[in-house]
């Protein structure tokens, strides 16, 4: 790919973005004054502020790559994601959870685990998570640093720098308060900057309709497109969410049955990261009252409702763009270092159009890609008839990778729609969300390790300005070890397959736990402590006893035995998360019950349901009642459900 | 949290969108990218737009945060 050249327009743009987000670290710096300011914002946020902060903290530029990609891949049943894997379950952390995280005075969920369990809990969760976040952050560091090199060029590690720097700076300076604030910058410059593109994308397909119609074509014979390469699909496959999963794995283009999305997507996946996940929750925690925590994850369902139109629909127009020859697209293929090409454009050159098999093998194996038969041979063909430009060659070879690089779809309508200044926009968006990720994580993992590790296991009971200096350190930790992070996943091709591996480990049964402990007071320490590693150790096993069809024994599951074999890797992904939650509930349950309380009655008031008072919501004004609200929110994302049934 | 968010959004929209739209009304003129559309204009004075009437928000909200 050869790099863009930014013009002036392109970097005033980021410049402007990079020094307003500087300018809000270096404005909050003077409210910074105890370790509470810095790490849990003293509890101060209104609502619609900590609401865009929530749902953008997990809008990270990963999500917005690989919502797209999914939505080449799997059509509009990637809103799935959303509408049953997201909405559903921050309504529930709104009504029914919030209360005990917010009401405990707890400054982390580990914490709320101790209060209600003990420290093994506590200690377990926290250093699970703190690992996490790192990953998490290193990850999506990586993938800015080679964003910028393979776009616009620059050194990996200049970029690298540079964007920790950045965060470094404004973290430490405004603590969360500044992460909440630029991920609510952050959310508008996503918004803005990706809606022209959408509406450009949809203006040249023709419209939702021909879109529509575009995919129903694909949907018969997705191999035209390279999708899917083995498997005919009916008209809809792409463009119904419903009707493809309930016909079964077989009939839509992701592989899973529709109790593998509803049980394991709709509630174990997506009840286990919105409900329990510091990342998000902390910025619900940071809001300035009970009634405005409670509603900050259903200020953030309203947008989340609606991004499907913004991420999933790229990659939608991706695949119909790609299936009308006029338009002169494709899905790219994978990246091929140009020494490639140019080896591949003289095997053209040399390659005889008598012997079609042989100039296929040729071209291909100079490429290093699965290359289409079909057009190689026209291109040899259309070559030996009148002698094409290298140019020429060159798209017809890249037009005859007979693979996509799915994460590429973003970025080629970017490039594809966006003039100087738009472009400018776009990629300040795109930098913008990715450097957020890494601030989002970094304020997580500050605050769990200073209070959840540091203090409760190294240096206690010292001062608050300890703690407070403490905090700083560790931010500036934090960003170090990210960035260490993200050379680990830069070294191993696939350092980001075990990672999110680990992650889907270490999440899958944790929503059994926080859902016993707050629901059931008969919950023991010592029952939870086992069960979660028990749930643990079982998705461990379930990984290494399945496999995915088409993938080979190794990182991605099976390396025991193979017992199972499921059609997707998503089903394999859903049926391990709902194997590992039922084995945690259950382990959980039964453990209890065989050991004795060590937490009275008294003890769990205010951590548990039934030993909690309800609140009584009477003071506020109906729209802002989080039971009203969100039964509203769960209705109009039935109906969103319903119309693209 | 002393600094009202709308400040710095409506300014830093403001800001970007009037670039762009000068950008697009003045320097740009082969639209063929874009489909023929001048977006940079257009998007330009969305983006003023929405600057503007967050601002108007942080001043008519004061220092006092909104309730909802």
């Amino acid at each position: 790919m050869q790099p863009i050249q930014l013009q002036w327009i392109d970097y005033t743009i980021l410049i402007a973005y990079v020094a307003f987000v500087l300018g809000i670290g270096w404005t909050l710096a003077r409210y910074m004054k105890t370790s509470s300011d810095f790490l849990t914002s003293a509890r101060s946020i209104p609502t619609w502020v900590t609401g865009l902060a929530f749902i953008s903290a997990n809008l990270g530029a990963l999500e917005l790559v690989g919502m797209a990609a999914s939505g080449a891949k799997y059509g509009i049943a990637t809103a799935h994601f959303y509408w049953v894997g997201a909405i559903p379950a921050m309504i529930f952390l709104a009504v029914f959870m919030m209360p005990f995280y917010y009401g405990s005075k707890a400054r982390s969920t580990p914490e709320y685990l101790k209060m209600r369990f003990d420290e093994r809990v506590r200690g377990l969760n926290a250093i699970a998570f703190a690992v996490m976040t790192i990953f998490a952050s290193g990850i999506s560091m990586d993938a800015l640093a080679k964003l910028l090199n393979q776009l616009l060029g620059w050194d990996y590690n200049f970029a690298l720098l540079i964007c920790s720097g950045v965060v470094l700076i404004y973290v430490l300076k405004g603590g969360l308060t500044s992460a909440i604030y630029t991920e609510v910058l952050q959310f508008f410059m996503i918004v803005l900057g990706f809606a022209p593109v959408v509406y450009l994308g949809l203006k040249d397909v023709g419209g939702w309709h021909a879109m529509n119609t575009a995919l129903q074509s694909v949907a018969v014979n997705p191999a035209t497109t390279f999708l899917n390469s083995s498997t005919n699909f009916a008209p809809d496959a792409w463009t119904s969410a419903w009707k493809p999963v309930l016909a079964g794995p077989a009939h839509n283009p992701m592989g899973v049955d529709w109790f593998a999305m509803i049980f394991g997507l709709g509630f174990v996946l997506s009840f286990g990261y919105w409900c329990t996940n510091f990342l998000v929750v902390q910025r619900a925690m940071a809001a300035k009252n009970m009634t405005a925590a409670r509603n900050t994850p259903l200020v953030a369902a309203v947008p989340k409702m609606f991004f499907p139109f913004l991420v999933i629909v790229p990659g939608m127009i991706a695949v119909a763009l790609t299936s009308m020859p006029d338009k002169n697209y494709r899905i790219p293929p994978p990246i091929v270092s140009e020494e490639n090409y140019a080896k591949a454009i003289d095997a053209v050159k040399s390659a005889s159009p008598a012997d079609s098999a042989a100039a296929v093998k040729a071209v291909g194996d100079a490429l290093g890609e699965k290359v289409a038969a079909d057009k190689i041979a026209s291109l040899v063909a259309a070559n030996a008839a009148s002698k094409l430009s290298d140019t020429q060659i060159k798209q017809g070879l890249y037009n005859s990778i007979a693979e996509n690089y799915y994460s590429g779809v973003i970025l080629s309508l970017i490039k594809k729609y966006c003039p100087p200044g738009l472009f400018g926009l776009a990629l300040t968006a795109l930098l913008a969300s990715f450097m957020s990720g890494m601030a989002g994580n970094v304020t997580a993992f500050n605050t769990v390790f200073t209070y959840d590790l540091y203090q409760a296991y190294f240096v206690k009971g010292k001062s608050d300005r300890h703690y407070f200096i403490t905090g700083k350190v560790i931010t500036v930790v934090g960003i170090i070890l990210s960035m260490g992070a993200a050379y680990f996943a830069k070294q191993y091709d696939n350092a980001m397959d075990i990672i999110q591996l680990v992650f889907g480990f270490v999440n899958a049964p944790i929503f059994a736990t926080f859902l016993l402990g707050m629901f059931w007071k008969r919950t023991t320490g010592t029952g939870a402590f086992l069960g979660l590693f028990g749930g643990i150790a079982s998705s461990a096993l379930f990984h290494s006893l399945t496999i995915a069809q088409n993938n080979l024994p190794g990182v991605k599951g099976g390396y025991v035995h193979v017992l199972q074999i499921f059609p997707s890797e998503m089903a394999q992904n859903f049926w391990l998360a709902s194997f590992a939650f039922t084995v945690c509930f259950l382990l959980t349950v039964v453990i209890s019950l065989a050991t004795a309380r060590t937490k009275s009655d008294a003890d769990l008031k205010g951590l548990v349901y039934s030993l909690t008072p309800k609140i009584v919501d009477n003071n506020i004004p109906i729209y802002q009642k989080p039971a009203v609200v969100g039964v509203v929110l769960l209705i109009v994302c039935v109906i969103l459900n319903l119309i693209f049934w | 949290m002393g600094l009202d968010i709308r400040w710095p959004i409506g300014l830093m929209f403001i800001l970007i969108g009037a670039l762009l739209a000068v950008f697009g009304a003045v320097v740009q003129s082969d639209h063929a990218i874009s489909l023929g559309i001048n977006i940079n204009l257009i998007w330009g004075i969305v983006l003023l737009i929405f600057g503007v009437l967050m601002l108007l928000g942080a001043v008519r909200g004061g220092k006092k945060p909104p309730t909802a």
